[in-house]
């Protein structure tokens, strides 16, 4: 994540976990701005719906506040947001899980074809797309329906590996699950999105695309 | 991890390729890789896809909010600091408590009522609401960064040209960016109703030597 100027950054954020701890605690929205979109993100990963997300996200944040003197400094602020993040939406899908249906691809649900070998497609015309082309929305639309066809142990995983940029131990803290399940199932996201995104491509998702800034090929 | 030994197939790549990618495989297995990804087409393919989903999902664009998020997320924090705003229930009857969205509700109703019958001295704001009426959905137009406006390309009131982004009338609008009330005024006069021409001209006018004024010319 790029920040401007990170250690600039770090002591402010120190200085305001520090304000916040000792009561000043109508500091604590300035605290977490920095990170609402990933919030959201993990949340919307994991149960789906935005308004579900929202709605976890709001309770995360308040219990993030209550519970604002057990973060230790060795932490990062980052993780710690989105841990709790996780935790209360996962706690919500859980209570949602007496729909029969979600049961049958649970975390622990057996390991399927995780430990399959998966053979990414071989493309005969495949193009890197450039990260200008983020800044149309259809483009970023496409890739969140993309990814939002991933099984959700699959999608989790990555979002919070390649989105959120937590490291390995810490998305298998977050998630409950080891080391080896996260670096399984990050290796499935990352090359079943490869290939979501070049069959895209053939498909002519990004071809309409006006040129930027002139010469890309595509 | 495939440790000091030879990768005989792609199959080999494809299980170690993100370890590879994160760094997480030893210095004599990437040396190993690094020299397959020279000769195999196939697998140096699978490898640039996968740097590329990395990339474009870990780019900050693609971590999007609802509109409304963050005011939602600092209004709900700052009720649970105010107890009182919050809890409602004890301060108010109930009755009065769903009485106050209504009321709201149909003053809200009522302003956009009159806003649309009547003349005001300074219909400007209302007129940029307004999305515009009969604009060609395929009319090329540019937007920029830190306007919400969009204008027919090289209208002098855009601003910080430098930031130019060029897209067709109806992407600017599912952006949410409004026309611009001077390049594109043709379209806006068609939607307004009880405003003549000559009013706006006036007003258009009047606003213009604001700007100017405000900018230090006479």
């Amino acid at each position: 994540m790029a920040l401007k100027n990170p250690e600039q950054t770090g002591a402010r954020e120190r200085d305001l976990i520090s304000d916040v701890q000792r009561g000043q605690h109508e500091l604590f929205y300035e605290l977490v701005r920095p990170y609402e979109r990933r919030v959201f993100a993990a949340a919307l990963a994991i149960l789906r719906n935005e308004q579900d997300a929202e709605d976890a996200v709001q309770e995360a944040m308040l219990k993030a506040l209550a519970n604002i003197k057990q973060f230790r400094a060795e932490a990062r602020f980052s993780t710690w947001l989105i841990q709790i993040t996780v935790n209360e939406a996962l706690m919500r899908r859980r209570r949602e899980r007496t729909v029969a249906m979600e049961g049958l691809d649970g975390h622990r649900s057996g390991r399927g074809d995780e430990e399959r070998e998966y053979a990414p497609r071989d493309f005969a015309d495949w193009r890197e797309i450039p990260s200008e082309a983020l800044e149309r929305k259809e483009v970023r639309l496409k890739l969140a329906e993309a990814l939002g066809t991933l099984d959700r142990k699959y999608r989790e995983v990555f979002v919070l590996r390649d989105m959120e940029h937590l490291n390995i131990q810490e998305t298998a803290e977050a998630l409950g699950i080891t080391v080896a399940s996260v670096k399984t199932r990050l290796l499935r996201a990352r090359l079943m999105l490869r290939d979501l995104l070049a069959a895209g491509w053939e498909q002519g998702w990004f071809s309409r695309l006006p040129f930027e800034k002139g010469n890309k090929p595509w | 991890m495939v440790a000091n030994q030879k990768i005989s197939n792609c199959e080999q790549v494809w299980r170690e390729i993100s370890n590879y990618v994160d760094g997480d495989v030893d210095a004599a297995l990437r040396s190993t890789m690094e020299a397959h990804f020279r000769t195999c087409q196939r697998c140096a393919s699978v490898l640039a896809g996968t740097r590329n989903v990395m990339q474009l999902y870990g780019d900050e664009r693609m971590l999007e909010v609802p509109a409304g998020f963050s005011q939602r997320l600092e209004k709900r924090l700052e009720n649970r600091l105010m107890p009182g705003a919050s809890g409602g229930a004890s301060r108010w009857s109930s009755w009065a408590a769903w009485l106050v969205p209504v009321a709201a509700l149909a003053l809200i109703a009522g302003g956009l009522k009159l806003a649309n019958t009547l003349t005001f001295k300074h219909p400007a704001k209302s007129i940029l609401a307004a999305p515009g009426h009969d604009i060609p959905p395929d009319l090329v137009v540019v937007v920029s960064t830190g306007s919400k406006l969009f204008h027919v390309p090289g209208c002098a009131f855009i601003h910080d040209k430098a930031t130019e982004r060029t897209l067709t009338a109806k992407e600017a609008i599912q952006d949410g960016y409004v026309p611009c009330s001077r390049c594109l005024r043709q379209y806006l006069k068609t939607g307004l109703t009880g405003h003549s021409g000559a009013e706006i001209a006036g007003e258009e006018a009047e606003e213009q030597q604001e700007l100017l004024s405000a900018a230090g010319v006479k």
